[in-house]
């Protein structure tokens, strides 16, 4: 799957998009998380406060027990400030 | 139902006209301006950057665009945000709702901002004083789409 992230996040992980592909065991957000903090010391960091992390699957809006079996692109970001 | 997330600035009179042309049924049109301040948190803003999440962004605004349409007898909904470099002035968004009567209108467009500032995937970078700081999340912009989860329009 596409992992993207936005702002701080992208900053802090250090790339904006990255291909992953979770083991077996990997079926929420929650868990992918969990994963993707494995991949790197600033993966650990950028996720490492999940109060400020928001995730969207597949374009949508999702919570830390949504599924992410099946989904194309996950991404990471801050909660939004747009308006 | 239009929704544009464009880099340009644009013509708040010519959007409007656009909602309303040939469309005697319209009573009433009501529109949100959203504009760059100087001052956040007491420090003084030169630039923000808006980013945000191509495809989810359009997905998103069509999302809200379309629930404002069941929640209320609208004629028309129109949002336009952009993104990229502002500075103070500058607009940011347009959110407009036409309807045969006023209270549609006004109480649409409002939804329409509260819900884009809690759901849209948009983040500001501002620019203060040398250094670029992300903005936070304000909880008073959660309460404020959360009192559209309670009310049913």
């Amino acid at each position: 799957m596409k992992v993207l992230y936005f702002a701080w996040l992208r900053e802090r992980v250090g790339m904006a998009e990255e291909t992953v592909t979770p083991p077996e065991d990997v079926a929420t957000v929650a868990d992918l998380i969990e994963h993707l903090k494995t991949r790197s010391p600033a993966h650990a960091e950028a996720l490492g406060d999940t109060r400020v992390v928001r995730c969207a699957v597949d374009q949508e809006h999702a919570q830390p027990g949504d599924s992410v079996r099946g989904a194309s692109e996950v991404a990471f970001f801050p909660p939004v400030t747009g308006g | 139902m239009t929704v544009k997330v464009q880099r340009e600035d644009f013509d708040i009179g010519a959007e409007l006209d656009s909602l309303t042309e040939g469309r005697h049924g319209v009573g009433g049109l009501a529109s949100f301006v959203g504009l760059v301040r100087d001052i956040h948190g007491g420090a003084e803003v030169s630039a923000m950057t808006l980013e945000h999440y191509p495809g989810m962004t359009e997905r998103e605004l069509e999302r809200i665009a379309t629930e404002a349409k069941e929640r209320w007898p609208l004629d028309e909904v129109l949002i336009v945000h952009r993104y990229g470099r502002l500075e103070p002035g500058d607009r940011i968004v347009l959110c407009a709702a036409s309807s045969a009567h006023r209270h549609a209108a006004l109480e649409a467009c409002a939804f329409l901002i509260d819900w884009l500032k809690t759901k849209a995937p948009f983040w500001k970078l501002e620019a203060t004083g040398g250094a670029d700081k992300w903005v936070d999340a304000r909880e008073s912009d959660d309460e404020a789409a959360k009192r559209w989860r309670e009310t049913s329009g």
